[in-house]
């Protein structure tokens, strides 16, 4: 057989499928649809952690250091220390936040401004922001940056503020873990969709099975059609997947501008990215191969041609 | 052609429809298969068509034991093998045309090639015209004609038919076996089971009679048929 002739065969194959697929719009709508709500939920959740990544602006891997003088240290040598610390291979930036600054701040944001009028003196100590270098925020370089700043007699405490980095972390790494399980499971239900839906057709086509068979249509041939109708199945189901998160991601846009701009920062929604869209029609294609081609396996073999 | 050595077979529910059956087929033969319903006629076609294999004894087809066929070589050995059902299980959703393409098409033979090869078959069976129509639109002979046309269209160099008179008055019934000679006549091997024994008498072929299980050779007792025809 020429290669010419095996185009046009899986041609013929693909047409008829599509034909046949045309023929019975009703069922074929409603499998769509179920392949395609399943697919858009694992979707939608990884578009979820994307934005959420996003949307804290990548927070994940902002490791920072509160360095807290003690109250009597005065303004000249925090700002003396500080440009000790720039000089540091592994700092980044070093930020002094004088108590004054940092009470007028505190004054601004808490709404205490009238019980803060009240203290004699200012009770906030002068305080050094230290952000470590990009190559130097492994656990054991911020301890080692630590242990520098707390050896100073003028520092009363070094935070490191890695607690609430590594919650959101944790955060994320839950929701993944769930993203991966609803993946799987989805998944699964999409290949017993297909699967089914191909026994189904099997069943229907059993007489013109088996005249196939008889005329001499080999197992390949036999199992070509429903192999394309899977994957059809598949690929149409990951295209609606992707017109339901696009829908959603439009309809939840504007809200979310609003709710950004109340928190005060400027971040917007972001769609499905083409790597994304690739991944997903891949992966409906090949889960509605793989649904038919099992079930093809496990159905055809016992349509045999009686006499 | 078909070589019948000692053959016998018995069906999983216990009933043993052929004993020790032994003939042979010559290339270029028509012979015709009689013998009440049920006495086994079908089971000869059958194990011919590889559609079963013999529980005992050795059938040979074109030189190939059937019993040591691969599966994944059956679908070829059927290609040489063309058949023709009472009940013509021709497609019913499908027009003529692509009912008698079917074996062209699962041979892989280019779009071209196929529709010259069907129109050439329709002519023979007298249905050019009709390739458009749905099985169920034409008259009984016709949809026989048509099974008979996909068993030719791939030029095989064996045809065999299971009461392909069946369903059909007298006048269509010879037309059908005029058709099958017609084959016969171009160097095909034609073996025709029926229990129509008018049409039988009418061609004067040889003839097999299976009675339980058993195969009388009817040519043995008098000169071989296709002497005396010719």
């Amino acid at each position: 057989m020429s290669l010419a002739v095996a185009g046009t065969r899986h041609l013929q194959a693909l047409i008829g499928s599509l034909g046949r697929l045309a023929r019975n719009p009703f069922s074929t709508t409603l499998t769509l649809l179920v392949i395609g709500l399943a697919l858009s939920l694992p979707t939608g959740l990884r578009l979820f952690i994307l934005n959420a990544q996003l949307a804290t602006g990548g927070f994940p891997n902002a490791v920072d250091l509160s360095v807290y003088f003690k109250t009597d240290v005065p303004l000249a040598k925090a700002q003396q220390l500080a440009r000790n610390a720039r000089e540091r291979a592994d700092v980044a930036s070093v930020e002094l936040i004088s108590s004054d600054k940092a009470m007028e701040e505190f004054r601004n944001y808490s709404g205490f401004g009238a019980a803060l009028d009240t203290l004699k003196e200012n009770p906030l100590p002068h305080t050094l922001r230290v952000l470590p270098r990009s190559d130097a925020q492994s656990p054991a370089s911020v301890e080692a940056l630590r242990r520098y700043f707390a050896a100073w007699p003028e520092v009363d405490i070094v935070q490191v503020d890695t607690d609430w980095v590594k919650r959101f972390n944790a955060i994320i790494d839950v929701v993944q873990r769930l993203l991966a399980i609803v993946a799987i499971l989805l998944g699964a239900g999409v290949l017993a969709v297909i699967f089914n839906t191909t026994r189904l057709e099997i069943l229907n086509r059993r007489s013109e099975i088996e005249v196939t068979k008889l005329v001499g249509g080999s197992n390949a041939f036999v199992r070509r059609p429903f192999l394309y109708t899977g994957a059809l199945y598949g690929l149409g189901g990951a295209l609606l997947a992707w017109a339901i998160v696009e829908i959603a991601v439009l309809v939840l846009a504007q809200s979310i501008d609003t709710l950004a701009a109340l928190y005060g920062t400027r971040f917007s929604l972001q769609g499905p990215s083409a790597r994304d869209v690739g991944i997903l029609l891949a992966a409906g294609f090949a889960l509605g191969w793989l649904g038919a081609w099992i079930s093809a396996a496990r159905h055809l073999w016992r349509i045999e041609p009686r006499a | 052609m078909i070589v019948f050595d000692h053959v016998s077979k018995r069906y999983p529910n216990g009933r043993e429809a052929l004993t020790s059956a032994t003939f042979e087929i010559d290339t270029g033969e028509m012979v015709f298969l009689t013998g009440r319903s049920g006495a086994g006629k079908s089971t000869v076609l059958k194990l011919i068509a590889l559609l079963e294999r013999p529980t005992r004894g050795t059938v040979l087809v074109s030189g190939r034991n059937t019993s040591s066929l691969k599966s994944r070589h059956i679908p070829l050995f059927r290609r040489q093998v063309g058949v023709v059902f009472q009940d013509h299980r021709l497609l019913a959703d499908r027009p003529v045309f692509d009912n008698v393409a079917l074996p062209l098409v699962v041979a892989g033979m280019s779009l071209k090639e196929v529709d010259k090869r069907v129109r050439a078959a329709l002519d023979q069976v007298g249905l050019l015209g009709k390739e458009r129509m749905l099985p169920m639109e034409l008259s009984v002979g016709e949809q026989q004609r048509v099974g008979i046309a996909r068993a030719v269209v791939s030029k095989p160099p064996l045809l065999i038919a299971d009461e392909p008179t069946g369903n059909l008055d007298p006048d269509l019934a010879l037309e059908i076996m005029r058709l099958f000679r017609r084959f016969q006549d171009v160097g095909v091997t034609v073996v025709v089971a029926t229990h129509d024994l008018h049409v039988v008498r009418e061609f004067g072929q040889r003839e097999l009679v299976i009675e339980n299980g058993q195969i009388h050779d009817e040519a043995a007792d008098h000169l071989p048929s296709v002497i005396a025809v010719r």
